[in-house]
């Protein structure tokens, strides 16, 4: 028996470790809307989106699977989410390859997206309609990863700690700088370059949260990197 | 003029002290008193305490041992909390180098740059900073004063006065009426008379779904009131009677022992009535004499007030031009402030002035809204830059998220206030 299923893990592993490749890289927004035509006669997206045939997509990263609220699920996805599935990069891109190899009884009449790079730019595209907080952090990959066009001078800005300091006081008003995550993500510990790809996606608003982007928009690059140079290390 | 020598020995000795106060200041620790531990004055004591690491002496006057927040004591009301959740005691602040002493500040001499407390002790201060929130303007609503606020509570200061209010709303007769007065403007959380509808409405519709609410409002507009407005059309249809200042709404007068409320010439009997008077500074500010009218007109730079460059006055006492009265407002001033202070005191380095503010409310369950803004000092107040707020007709996952993150800025700010 454990003969039979180690070559299934490993095999499993692989194609996990293979598919995070090509969405850890950022997939193409525009070719994801194509692909996203497959879908759309059962799924809405974007504004003033609702249940169809399928449940709407907006918000999904981060949520529960059968997690959308007022729409009737298949057992088997309720199981799925009960089970602790949280949709995510790396989730939606195993269940866009094969839905019933994930939720075998699932309602969703759709064979499946083969080509890696297919569902790389769908999920890519499915990620713009998603500001749930609990996936703001780079770390929780968001299918953009650290696709961005910042300036390299921006990045190489060395931030000055004690300037972060003081402007953090604008952050722990919400965000705890001990760390806790609960309805607003920590920001602690962070990778500085992410940090600040990070901040000037809202800046540029390229990330789509109201607050966020209203605190970034007057936070100057200097501003950004002392910021981050004082959460990279903080401990409290 | 002759010197006699009671007069001599004065001058003397105040000559004396004149000459020595700098060497004091330079041989010992700087004193910093702050009046009022809440989200202003508490983050403040914080701060200077932590960023000045002991360089700074830092005492905390506050008579609560437990500090119950206005803010998230609607969702108290609406069922959504325990009082107890609400409640923070100053213990973190003590061990984090605050010297937290629960009495009331009665005096301050600003030439002798001292503190009197209730308890009798006088405390020196090179800074005072106030944040003693707000009073109620006497007379503001006919018929109303504190000896009524147990028949007719405001719960405008968080703690006995929300656990009545609450303790009222839930002896309401089946189909009984809850009346509210609201107040004029300016006023501390400007949704939070709406949020409070909102959440009495909620805890109605689920234990006495025939009851009515009331409210007489002196104001034409309030705050996110078309959020609110659609929230109570979508949850509540037909429970809230909102009476604006165009149909009479600020004509108002109670009777406390009659239970009677009179909105313009018309006389209603309630079975519970909340009274949210007009507001000023906490009588604290008044007794410095660094208030000019009901509030303390503050430097937007640094928070200092106008009338005494060492005396600094916090949150929603002051009147500091466009930022709420809001616990986040207050949160945002103090770290201002203590950056000033503590630059003032220490010689550390004083960087430009920033504010926010965002003021979340809750309609219904997981249907959160918000508002918010940032801020800049200019010369004379403390402008508004830039701002947002929820649309109507936002969808639920939206919704449920600002609720979500509302839940995160409380976890967030009790920590940044009490360590």
């Amino acid at each position: 028996m454990w003969r039979g299923l180690f070559p299934l893990t490993l095999l499993f592993g692989l194609i996990l470790s293979l598919s995070s490749v090509v969405w850890a890289q950022g997939g193409d927004l525009d070719a994801g809307k194509k692909v996203f035509k497959k879908c759309q006669g059962c799924h809405q997206l974007g504004e003033g989106a609702e249940h169809r045939i399928g449940p709407h997509l907006n918000a999904l990263f981060g949520r529960k699977a059968a997690g959308a609220a007022e729409f009737k699920y298949s057992k088997s996805f309720k199981r799925a989410g009960a089970g602790g599935l949280v949709w995510h990069a790396d989730t939606l891109d195993t269940f866009l390859e094969n839905p019933r190899a994930m939720t075998s009884g699932t309602r969703m009449s759709f064979a499946g997206i083969k080509k890696a790079e297919d569902r790389a730019n769908l999920i890519a595209y499915l990620r713009e309609f998603s500001d749930n907080p609990a996936d703001i952090p780079e770390a929780d990959p968001t299918a953009r990863g650290t696709d961005h066009d910042l300036d390299p001078a921006i990045l190489a800005l060395q931030g000055d700690p004690e300037y972060g300091a003081y402007l953090s006081g604008e952050c722990t008003t919400c965000h705890q700088a001990a760390g806790g995550d609960a309805g607003i993500p920590s920001i602690v510990l962070w990778p500085e370059d992410d940090f600040v790809v990070a901040m000037h996606a809202y800046k540029n608003q390229k990330r789509i949260h109201p607050v966020m982007q209203m605190i970034a928009g007057r936070l100057g690059d200097e501003e950004i990197a002392a910021l981050a140079a004082y959460f990279a290390v903080l401990e409290e | 003029m002759t010197l006699n020598r009671r007069s001599f020995i004065g001058a003397s000795v105040a000559a004396a002290a004149a000459l020595s106060a700098p060497m004091v200041k330079a041989m010992g620790k700087p004193r910093v008193v702050v009046v009022g531990g809440g989200a202003g004055g508490a983050t403040a004591a914080r701060y200077i305490a932590k960023d000045s690491k002991g360089a700074v002496d830092v005492t905390l006057i506050e008579p609560t041992r437990k500090y119950y927040t206005c803010f998230f004591s609607n969702l108290y009301l609406g069922g959504f909390k325990d009082i107890e959740d609400i409640g923070h005691t100053y213990g973190a602040l003590a061990a984090g180098g605050v010297n937290v002493v629960h009495d009331w500040a009665v005096g301050v001499d600003r030439n002798a740059k001292t503190v009197s407390l209730a308890g009798g002790a006088v405390l020196p201060y090179d800074n005072l900073i106030l944040s003693p929130g707000i009073d109620f303007v006497e007379g503001a609503v006919e018929g109303w004063d504190v000896s009524a606020q147990n028949a007719m509570p405001h719960a405008y200061k968080a703690g006995s006065q929300s656990e009545l209010l609450k303790a009222q709303l839930m002896a309401m007769p089946e189909g009984g009426v809850f009346a509210m007065v609201a107040p004029p403007n300016p006023f501390r959380c400007p949704p939070g008379p709406y949020e409070r509808v909102s959440m009495v409405a909620h805890f109605l519709k689920e234990n006495n779904p025939t009851a009515k609410i009331i409210v007489a409002d002196p104001k034409s507009k309030f705050s996110k009131m078309g959020l609110f407005q659609e929230g109570w059309a979508n949850h509540y249809e037909g429970m809230v009677d909102w009476i604006g200042e165009d149909f009479g709404g600020g004509n108002v007068s109670v009777d406390p022992s009659a239970m009677t409320v009179t909105i313009d010439g018309e006389v209603t009997k309630v079975d519970v009535c909340n009274v949210i008077p007009a507001m000023k500074a906490g009588r604290i500010a008044e007794l410095a004499g660094v208030t000019d009218g009901n509030w303390a007109p503050v430097n937007a730079a640094d928070m200092s007030t106008k009338a005494d460059a060492d005396i600094y006055v916090l949150g929603d006492a002051s009147q500091q031009g466009d930022m709420p009265k809001s616990g986040f407002s207050a949160n945002s001033q103090a770290k201002v402030c203590a950056n000033a202070v503590r630059g003032a005191l220490t010689g550390s380095k004083v960087f430009p002035a920033k504010f926010a503010n965002t003021c979340w409310s809750l309609i219904a369950p997981n249907d959160g809204v918000k508002v918010g803004a940032t801020y800049e000092a200019t010369a004379e107040k403390i402008a508004k830059v830039d701002g947002f707020i929820s649309q109507t007709g936002e969808t639920s996952d939206v919704r449920k998220a600002t609720y979500m993150e509302s839940e995160g800025w409380y976890s967030g700010i009790t920590n940044d206030m009490m360590g």
